[in-house]
């Protein structure tokens, strides 16, 4: 019995081949790099359904959000995506990161 | 990504192989490398070493444009021998933590699920249930039964194998005693300093949770400042 079968800690990678493999659609993003304080290491990944449902985090919370919403586009399109998000970004006002750092998530569908 | 691949890929986590995704950034196109594979002939020979080596993810820039290398190393692990009071407080705190726990005692006495219920636990010597789970350098072993028919033998593996993180319960008296053991059995000394004894950090801890909270935090420690152990 491994630590993620006997807590309810979710192990992404596993979550989404179990959500694939129930049929449901699937993107899963990838923080690829990151400057200054960021709040997940490279490597953090967060998965997403179609309807929107999610686990994992590629920040603390502060940028979930806008990445579920672009990971349904990416399960529609089928198409990867890249993102950058951190305080220099014009959106900074709606999403950021309130640590200061920036981010870039890669999006794909897993398929 | 494409699906096999992701069950591939958990296949290879759940068998604790050491594994890296690579992505080319340009058309999205992936592999998946083992460490155990022979991968010499690939262009990114080098750079796949040198990130097996350290545990990092990270992008690089090639000819072809960027690549993203995903290194995924098999969960840290903690071996438990002893099933007494400070380990019925380590198990739940470990697997928060993200630990992947066994808890080894032969002495069925201790060794019982009302005491460990949901945990891994063998009943059994330590060298009979480490013949078929060896210790690797992705596993913490904190011995912590005072008895030394127990406790030496898997610690002395832990040092042989390279565990991430070697604690032993005992005063200064004993571990020295225990240090002797180890000498006439022929083990050598400069592997000694590996051993945390007294076990666990510094804090003053005095019941059997603060210990578990004095090891839990040593074994962090030894995980996030030890190359190539953690990703």
């Amino acid at each position: 019995m491994t630590a993620t079968e006997t807590t309810s800690i979710p192990d992404v990678l596993k979550t989404a081949e179990s959500w694939r493999g129930a049929g449901r659609s699937v993107a899963l993003a990838t923080v690829v790099e990151t400057w200054g304080s960021a709040p997940r290491p490279v490597g953090s990944h967060l998965v997403i359904d179609a309807e929107g449902n999610f686990e994992g985090s590629v920040s603390g919370g502060c940028v979930e959000g806008a990445v579920v919403s672009e990971a349904i586009d990416v399960i529609e399109t089928g198409k990867p995506t890249t993102l950058e998000f951190g305080v220099a970004d014009e959106t900074a006002w709606r999403v950021g990161l309130s640590c200061g750092g920036r981010i870039r998530v890669y999006v794909e569908p897993v398929s | 990504m494409d699906f096999s691949l992701l069950t591939d890929l958990n296949k290879d986590r759940a068998a604790r192989r050491a594994a890296i995704l690579v992505t080319e950034m340009t058309d999205g196109r992936q592999r998946l490398v083992r460490k155990s594979d022979d991968f010499s002939a690939d262009p990114l020979a080098e750079e796949l070493a040198k990130r097996f080596r350290s545990g990092k993810s990270g992008m690089i820039t090639t000819e072809g444009g960027e690549v993203f290398l995903n290194v995924s190393l098999p969960a840290p692990r903690l071996v438990i021998i002893g099933a007494v009071h400070i380990s019925q407080a380590l198990v739940p705190m470990a697997e928060v933590a993200g630990l992947d726990v066994t808890v080894i005692d032969p002495r069925t006495a201790f060794a019982t699920e009302d005491r460990f219920p949901g945990s891994t636990l063998k009943a059994d010597w330590p060298e009979e249930v480490l013949k078929d789970t060896p210790l690797d350098a992705f596993t913490a072993v904190a011995a912590v039964t005072h008895d030394p028919k127990i406790d030496d033998f898997p610690l002395m593996e832990a040092l042989k194998t390279g565990c991430f993180y070697v604690g032993a319960l005992g005063s200064r008296k004993t571990h020295a005693k225990r240090l002797e053991r180890f000498t006439e059995a022929g083990l050598a000394p400069e592997l000694f300093d590996r051993i945390d004894a007294p076990i666990g950090l510094d804090i003053g801890a005095a019941s059997p949770e603060e210990i578990a909270v004095a090891v839990l935090g040593a074994i962090i420690k030894a995980l996030r400042t030890a190359p190539g152990v953690a990703a």
